[in-house]
């Protein structure tokens, strides 16, 4: 049977890295990937403002990760295209479909990083009929810049997440009108810079505390009904009107695809979609690791490179025998933080703790505990659900820790 | 084109009607005014293949869904629909829920159903764990089953059309002439074809096929029903069909697993103006939810995938509609459930009592080739096929696992997929949790290539429900 010290399930930013760290620690790397080509849903984001932090240039998704590719390539590793994992055990044999055939290989450590797919109407349950027109914003961005096509004219965007914001810019500029973006939290979803850069900047509207209620039209959209919410996200039925649309379009969040760690017995956060983890992104399946959006979702490409190799070389160090099972403590989060990852962690090991806070806060500061003793304090001028947190941990910081770790925030007086 | 009987409606009993009928030597069409079978209540329904014990005895519903069932596990098995006797519970909450389900009990066996018992809670609760503990009695009817209701509408027209058949769609009648050998039937778009006898199988528009005809029926009132679809983690929180004790509404919500293992919940029971309203509501959505949750508490709805609205075509008297009224003209009509059940009893019932010259057919074929053969092979085999056939090793759809080989031969069986949802229908592609996220476009062009048409033509299900505008540079260097 085909063997790897560590397999990649994913050939995106976060498995690209992986790969590449993995090999650079050692091993001997596969990687998978069901595209015919590498870099995930990179490829369809054409817009830049890739690549600030971790290459210290601006550059578009298809560019960051050709970058990534190449770094893969010129250490020979190889990828398997077209490659769907459909078999994943706990013993870590992966069992892949590929126009070449159906193979099972065995890993030594296998890294997790399918990312994510988008939430659909479906799970959303907005009322309504069923016709053409009606897309996530994922969808609506591959057709457009993968395809070439148009996927409509006229145009109401319900979610200001970052896919939604950049979507709303795109169907501008190839020639159709988008009429609104709602939101139905009191504040936006995305990274500032994109409500200023797509929004702002081409006069479209948010309207936040506003929800698609229902969707009109037999055959293509012909409209939706728009409803103000209340503190409680309940409709206000007097602020109902209806926006005359072709498309709508859902970037309404987006969920981890865990389908694969769910069968090989990875045991998932329930508030992130991913895999419970350690300081070393192993889940609680040993030699299983995950990293990229497969494990959260980022707002940042640069966050997921960097996660990828840390999970890349750890996932080396499992298969060639150099890493030793070692006691872990709880990290939690506490008041006012929705999840952080790790959930846990290695003390003398250091770490990037990354977290959300729950809802949106002027100036605050981040208080990271063990026990009563305070590890770390950060303050920040602001803080928002829409952008993901990280304050690294050293070794030295966490090397004497006993106690369960807790990250809290305050707001700031 | 002249014919002998043209069916009027390819849902699942005018497709089991021209099956039927095409055992015989016969010149048979079958129209239907959509772009594709299954589009009326065929299309969205609970999927259940009824035991009997629910109908009042004596009612065509009652010996039709007698005798349907066992004819419907039949016919499943010779089309290759999947399906599953999973056995069914209607569960009572309350001393007097206890005794509508022992007169339940009772008309089940004056229905002569096989295969009735009743059990306690806790019985019911050793076979069935996920069931709510304030289940008090349970009624078991071993030869319910489950099935899915389009796929057994597509595979029963296929097999019609293999068998001689001639599918018109986007053939909505619109003038009926009666001549004095038979009828001309008009559709919207000017076509018409002759026949000598008319069977009208219309589902929610057959009233205004009986008076096109000259024979007005008793009004056909469409009822909505809305249902949520779990994902597959969902699946196994039951085996069986979970039912509630009837209400004067109907048989209530249900909580089944689905042939193709997620978890369905419903239905709603709504009067509504017209046949072609299908659409969902806030308040009944939340009433499957409500409801579901009473006999089935553990379900997750934050693992709901879709939400659809089904269409079912009831009348004021409860029964089927069926027989012949002016000379002519055959009515199958206001079938509302248990009408899949009955389904193929129906059929035969319909071809026994044309009265034409019944001449066997000597091709007649009732096996239908297996469309799904290549899920079902181990994983040697596939990947032995893949070797010759690599189309079949690329997952264009990954939740559901569908290859590019899979799509591209569906759209060369009968009959033919000519949109997005009956690609759907026919693969599962689209169907899963990302609810067609990533593999719409791809699926698209492949739709495209296999009509010869561009992809801005391509529609979701025909007529102006195409998905793309006009104006992008695709093709253009």
């Amino acid at each position: 049977m085909e063997k790897h010290d560590v397999v990649v399930i994913g050939a995106g930013p976060a498995g690209l890295s992986a790969a590449a760290a993995a090999y650079d620690a050692g091993a001997h790397v596969l990687l998978l990937d069901r595209e015919s080509a590498p870099g995930g849903i990179l490829r369809q984001c054409i817009h830049p403002g890739f690549g600030l932090h971790t290459l210290g240039q601006e550059l578009t998704g298809p560019e960051y990760g050709a970058h990534y590719a190449r770094e893969a390539e010129n250490r020979g590793i190889p990828l398997y295209r077209n490659a769907t994992v459909i078999g994943l055990t706990p013993e870590r044999l992966v069992t892949v479909q590929s126009p070449e055939g159906l193979r099972q290989i065995q890993a030594g450590a296998v890294v997790l990083a399918m990312g994510c797919r988008e939430r659909s109407r479906g799970a959303l349950g907005i009322p309504g009929t069923r016709p053409a027109g009606v897309y996530t914003a994922g969808t609506a961005q591959k057709l457009i810049n993968c395809m070439g096509f148009l996927p409509g004219k006229r145009v109401v965007i319900l979610g200001s997440g970052d896919i939604g914001l950049i979507m709303a810019r795109r169907m501008t500029l190839e020639g159709a009108k988008v009429e609104a973006v709602c939101e139905i939290m009191p504040y936006p979803g995305g990274l500032t810079r994109n409500i200023v850069q797509c929004l702002e900047d081409f006069g479209i509207p948010l309207y936040l505390s506003t929800t698609v209620e229902e969707i009109h039209g037999k055959e293509r959209v012909e409209g939706v009904t728009l409803v103000e919410v209340d503190g409680q996200r309940r409709p206000i039925p007097a602020t109902r009107r209806f926006a005359a649309c072709d498309t709508l379009l859902l970037s309404v969040g987006l969920i981890p695809e865990n389908e694969l760690s769910r069968q090989a017995g990875v045991p998932l956060d329930n508030i992130t979609g991913g895999p419970l983890v350690d300081s070393r992104c192993q889940t609680r399946v040993p030699g299983i690791f995950a990293c990229g959006n497969v494990l959260q979702v980022h707002d940042l490409v640069d966050y997921v490179t960097q996660e990828g190799e840390r999970a890349g070389k750890a996932a080396a160090a499992f298969a060639l025998g150099k890493s030793r099972r070692k006691e872990t403590l709880p990290v939690e989060p506490g008041e006012g933080i929705r999840y952080v990852v790790p959930q846990s962690l290695t003390p003398g090991q250091e770490l990037v703790l990354s977290f959300r806070v729950s809802k949106p806060c002027g100036a605050v500061v981040y208080r990271v505990r063990a026990g009563e003793q305070v590890l770390r304090q950060v303050r920040r001028p602001r803080a928002v659900p829409g952008e993901m947190e990280r304050i690294p941990l050293s070794r030295e910081l966490t090397a004497h820790v006993r106690e369960p770790i807790r990250i809290e925030m305050e707001v700031a007086k | 084109m002249e014919y002998q009987v043209a069916i009027i409606g390819a849902g699942v009993v005018g497709a089991m009607a021209a099956r039927e009928l095409s055992r015989y030597r016969l010149k048979i069409c079958l129209l239907e005014a959509e772009n594709d079978v299954a589009m009326g209540a065929s299309k969205a329904n609970s999927g259940i293949i009824h035991a009997g014990y629910d109908p009042e005895p004596g009612t065509l519903k009652a010996r039709f869904n007698r005798e349907g069932n066992p004819l419907l596990y039949e016919a499943a098995r010779q089309l290759r629909v999947p399906h599953k006797n999973n056995g069914a519970f209607v569960c009572a909450f309350s001393p007097e829920e206890e005794g509508q389900l022992e007169a339940l009990y009772r008309r089940g066996q004056e229905n002569q159903i096989p295969g009735l018992s009743l059990l306690t809670g806790e019985e019911a609760r050793a076979l069935e764990p996920g069931l709510s503990p304030m289940v008090t009695r349970v009624l078991l009817a071993a030869t319910s089953g489950i099935i899915c209701p389009y796929e057994l509408t597509i595979a029963a027209v296929g097999n019609a059309m293999d068998n001689g058949v001639a599918l018109y769609r986007n053939f909505r009648v619109s003038e009926i002439q009666k001549k004095e050998t038979g009828f001309v039937l008009r559709s919207s778009r000017g076509e018409s074809v002759q026949a000598q006898w008319i069977v009208n199988c219309a589902g929610v528009h057959a009233g205004e096929i009986g008076r096109l005809a000259g024979d007005p029926l008793p009004e056909i009132l469409p009822r909505a029903g809305e249902y949520v679809l779990l994902d597959k983690n969902q699946g196994a929180l039951v085996s069986r069909t979970i039912f509630q004790v009837p209400t004067k509404a109907g048989k209530g919500i249900l909580v089944t697993p689905t042939v193709d293992g997620n978890l369905l919940v419903g239905p709603t029971a709504q009067r509504v103006p017209g046949g072609d309203c299908t659409g969902t509501t806030r308040q009944g959505l939340e009433t499957v939810k409500t409801l579901g949750r009473k006999s089935v508490p553990g379900v997750d709805y934050r693992q709901v995938i879709a939400a659809f609205a089904g269409i079912r075509a009831s009348t004021p008297g409860k029964d089927f509609l069926l027989g012949q009224a002016v000379p002519g003209l055959f009515h199958a009509a206001a079938i509302d459930s248990p009408g899949l059940s009955c389904c193929v009893a129906l059929g035969r019932y319909i071809a026994e009592n044309l009265p034409l010259p019944k001449e066997e057919n000597p091709n007649f074929n009732p096996i239908r080739e297996n469309p799904h053969f290549f899920r079902e092979l181990s994983l040697e085999e596939k990947n032995d096929y893949i070797r010759l056939h690599p189309e079949y090793g690329k997952i264009v759809c990954r939740c559901e696992g569908v290859s590019l080989g899979e799509i591209r031969a569906a759209c060369l069986v009968n009959p033919r997929p000519l949109d997005m949802d009956g690609i759907k229908r026919r693969t599962r592609a689209m169907m899963g949790r990302c609810q067609g996220g990533f593999c719409t476009p791809n699926i698209l062009t492949t739709l495209a290539k296999e009509l010869g048409i561009a992809p801005e033509e391509v529609t979701k299900a025909g007529g102006a429900s195409r998905l793309l505008e006009k104006g992008g540079s695709y093709g253009k260097a």
